[in-house]
């Protein structure tokens, strides 16, 4: 008699597996890699190279020593989108080990140390920025804008030469904070925002300039994960109406003060922010009344951070506070149960 | 009934795989040469077998008689002579033998001398009567889970029954022995919906089929037309599994939500399977209990078939018949592929509950994927959006895989239906329904486990009470023979001595049994003015106690 092969059911099962994720996500980063290359230069392609690189290596490690299978936890892609976010948020001619550090750190520290994928209580590419902006203020405010950048006429051996550190160091001489921190500077000296904002070389029709057009092909490729069902609506959505309302609000009270919030939607990472960041499902919360809660959360970060906050951008920290949120927020909007009533 | 439909949370659309299998007629399967009829193909007591080896059995003819309030006879299903009884391989998930009766058949399929034939008459007997033959007959649920279906035909003591639920959902991919039973046998579905309904009392009744089965829609609409029923009603719902699950269905046609501990009688509803339907038409209309149903062999077979086939036929025997080699079969899962299990050995027979038998052979892709290792949780919470009980699947695997109990409960681990629509999205690849499951049983477990302990613990103190009061009673005795001794008083006074000997002595054990720390008061060193004060108060209490009831003074004694 042949022995049979038993199984606990169901027997069968979908096409969706964790790499098919990841590597969607970072397809759908791609239209706004695009448009960082169009207006800040190949340089965050050298960056993104280090940053695989780095990343893959410390995944590599970290599996390693807590002996993990190394090909299936390696091929997930995971470190990979890490490593792509920190890269959008590192300015694209910023010395070398800039990335490896706050790669390093992203990986060994905020991912494998407090359990590697899905235990990691805070976004790693987030903790990596943070721990950039904190120790290396500098570097990680020096961005050019994109007609500095286009003035630069760099080819790639120059770019390349300039992320580590061999070549010339004219571009200091043209860098200039990026036009988020510019406005709340310039607001801090007392300056009318519409004349801030008249400013061609740092500010476009919506946002930043070139930094509209990285938001909106982050838009984009957010379209598509939803479409694609990789993430779901709510997080995003409620971040960008959060941001929208409180913007709105504060810019009905003083449009001299407080800026449009259509800049507000359209400059620093908010569109990378809300479709690819915040959206990490690891750090997020998981139900969906929670989710809107911890959208929500942060689109309002964002602002008090932006407007009143001593930092140029606040996605990040609104991320990670909102982090912190999400297991009380999931205990607290858990959905009502078939066949329980609504106190249950 | 309103025509409006209602949704459940998530569930999943899955290709179906049906179309091979309902290409063709239902075809009747051979007699083989060997029946093996399990004594429990249903939920509840086992049957008991009425027959011995040796006995000439005629198709149809009772060999085991249900036992118990919850419980089904089986019948033989065809001729010949019982060969044993004994343990055989079944079609369970435990893969444990259990005892069958084995019939080897004669080949002449000799019916019953006189079947006893009702026919339209059942609507001048009584539902109760009606309900005894259904159970004479032996039916189960079909559908999968085999509950004895008299006792589902039974409204509820204070419950009338409103609605009749034929479900004809088959939501599950690859089955289709009932689209084709629809297909071929409507007028007799119809029929047994009929007795049904006045076993239950039920005002109407409705027909919910798939909509991804329009042929079965159109034939059993024409079957409800021809037979003039007017409170019978057919309903095409949304082909979204699980929409075939009783509690999913009620809420898809009526928007009621059964609570989660209640059964749908609570509301005035009933459920049955159309191929339970056509069953009971079988033992009103032609006297015959549960010998066959149609199953669908599928998945990795030279054709696709529905066929006919007499309960106690060995698998192994239908894959021979219908030209696949035993020894190529890899994995054989009975019933559907998202909630039917597997098969341990391939000689287990067809029981009542037998829907689908899926084939896959050694080497192929399909019909079961098993992909590769699985990943840690992300939380992507995919789980959830499936849940047709909305419930939390990963919190609930994340507890579960950390055997917090308590907890795996508080997120409702008993409203799980291990419809496997979670596990099935599930990115990471976690087998999260094996750990519901597991969670599951060890929570019984457990709590068969305290059951014992309190049980012991109960005997334990029941005996130390015990020990307490026979050295009371002891101690009473003596004191009671060195009164006498001392001072021999009337009859009347030595009794209330007893009495407060006695009274004394309970109050002491049951101060000890209320604080078991603190020992008795020492009753025999008591000074003479101590115990003319409990006298007297003993007499007091005796006079009031007379006063009232002579009852409560008998029945306190009895129960301390």
């Amino acid at each position: 008699m042949p022995s049979l092969l038993t199984s606990s059911s169901p027997h069968i099962h979908g096409a969706n597996s964790v790499p098919r994720l990841m590597y969607t996500v970072l397809a759908a980063l791609l239209p706004a890699l695009a448009a960082y290359c169009w207006f800040f230069g190949p340089g965050i392609l050298v960056h993104l190279g280090l940053a695989y690189g780095t990343a893959l290596a410390c995944e590599a490690l970290m599996l390693r020593l807590r002996g993990k299978p190394l090909g299936l936890f390696l091929s997930d892609g995971s470190c990979l989108v890490s490593a792509s976010l920190l890269c959008f948020a590192i300015p694209s001619l910023a010395p070398w080990w800039l990335t490896v550090i706050g790669i390093s750190f992203a990986i060994v520290v905020a991912k494998h140390l407090y359990g590697g994928l899905g235990h990691n209580p805070f976004n790693p590419a987030m903790i990596g920025y943070a721990l950039l902006l904190i120790s290396f203020p500098r570097e990680m405010t020096s961005w050019l804008s994109p007609t500095a950048h286009s003035a630069l006429n760099l080819n790639f051996s120059d770019t390349v030469s300039l992320i580590f550190g061999t070549g010339i160091s004219a571009v200091d001489a043209v860098t200039m904070a990026s036009p988020l921190d510019h406005m709340r500077t310039e607001l801090g000296r007392e300056h009318v925002l519409s004349a801030i904002v008249n400013n061609r070389e740092l500010f476009g029709l919506l946002g930043g300039a070139g930094w509209e057009w990285i938001n909106a092909m982050a838009l984009l490729g957010g379209v598509f994960l939803l479409w694609r069902k990789i993430i779901h609506w709510h997080i995003p959505v409620a971040t960008l109406v959060a941001l929208l309302l409180i913007a709105g609000f504060f810019h009905l009270l003083d449009p001299a003060r407080y800026s449009d919030p259509l800049l507000h939607l359209f400059s620093g990472a908010t569109m990378l922010g809300a479709f690819f960041i915040a959206t990490d499902p690891v750090s997020a919360a998981t139900t969906n009344r929670g989710r809107l809660y911890y959208g929500a959360g942060i689109g309002i970060i964002i602002y008090v951070v932006r407007t009143w906050g001593g930092y140029p951008d606040g996605v990040a920290f609104a991320v990670l506070l909102m982090n912190m949120a999400a297991p009380t927020l999931d205990y607290f909007t858990q959905p009502r149960v078939f066949g329980h009533g609504k106190k249950d | 009934m309103s025509k409006r439909l209602f949704r459940f949370n998530g569930g999943l659309k899955l290709a179906d795989f049906k179309t091979g299998s309902t290409g063709q007629p239902i075809v009747q399967a051979p007699i083989p040469p060997q029946l093996i009829l399990p004594l429990q193909q249903h939920i509840g007591e086992p049957a008991e077998a009425c027959v011995k080896p040796g006995d000439t059995v005629t198709r149809g003819q009772e060999i085991a008689r249900a036992r118990g309030a919850i419980s089904a006879s089986i019948h033989a299903s065809s001729s010949g002579v019982v060969h044993a009884i004994e343990k055989r391989q079944v079609s369970h998930p435990s893969g444990l033998l259990a005892p069958c009766v084995v019939i080897d058949t004669d080949g002449l399929d000799r019916p019953q001398q006189a079947p006893v034939i009702i026919g339209d008459a059942y609507l001048q007997q009584t539902p109760d009567a009606v309900r005894k033959l259904v159970r004479a007959g032996g039916i189960v649920g079909m559908g999968g889970a085999g509950f004895p279906t008299a006792v589902k035909l039974k409204p509820g003591p204070e419950h009338g029954v409103d609605l009749l639920v034929l479900n004809g959902a088959e939501c599950e991919p690859y089955i289709s022995c009932d689209d084709m039973l629809m297909r071929e046998r409507a007028p007799a579905i119809i029929a047994g919906a009929r007795v049904m309904m006045h076993a239950l009392g039920a005002r109407h009744a409705v027909i919910a089929v798939e909509d991804n089965k329009p042929q079965s829609m159109q034939i059993m609409a024409q079957a409800i037309r021809d037979s003039g029923a007017e409170n019978i009603e057919l309903r095409g719902i949304p082909a979204i599994y699980p929409a075939g699950g009783e509690k999913q269905l009620i809420k898809v046609l009526t928007g009621i939500e059964i609570p989660a501990q209640a059964l749908p009688i609570n509301a005035g509803i009933v459920c049955h399977n159309v191929a339970t339907a056509e069953a009971v038409y079988r033992v009103i209309y032609q006297g015959e209990g549960a010998v066959s149903r149609v199953v669908t062999l599928t998945g990795n077979v030279s054709q696709e078939l529905n066929l006919d086939v007499r309960y106690g036929t060995p698998v192994e025997f239908l894959l021979r018949t219908y030209g696949i080699d035993p020894a190529l079969v890899a994995a054989i899962t009975i019933g559907g592929p998202m909630m039917g299990y597997s098969l341990h050995a391939i000689d287990a027979p067809v029981s009542k509950t037998t829907n689908c038998i899926i084939v896959k052979q050694q080497g192929a892709a399909l019909p079961f994927s098993n992909h590769g290792g699985t990943r840690p949780c992300i939380r992507c919470g995919n789980c959830a959006d499936v849940c047709p009980v909305n419930l939390l699947p990963q919190q609930l695997y994340w507890h579960a895989q950390s055997r917090d109990f308590d907890k795996v409960q508080d997120f409702h681990l008993f409203d799980c239906i291990e419809c496997g629509c979670c596990d099935y999205v599930c990115p990471s690849h976690l087998p999260l329904v094996q750990y519901y499951r597991f969670a599951k049983t060890e929570i019984w477990a457990q709590e068969r486990e305290k059951e014992k302990s309190d049980l012991a613990r109960q005997r334990h103190e029941f005996r130390q009470f015990r020990l307490e009061r026979e050295k009371a009673e002891r101690a009473a005795r003596h004191k009671q023979k060195a009164a006498a001794l001392q001072a021999p008083s009337a009859e009347e006074a030595e009794l209330a001595k007893k009495k407060a000997a006695i009274a004394a002595a309970l109050e002491r054990v049951k101060a000890r049994k209320a604080q078991a720390d603190t020992k008795p008061r020492n009753v025999d060193n008591l000074s003479p003015q101590q115990r003319q004060l409990i006298e007297e108060v003993d007499a007091r209490r005796k006079q009031n106690r007379q006063q009232q009831k002579p009852g409560p003074e008998q029945k306190n004694s009895d129960t301390e």
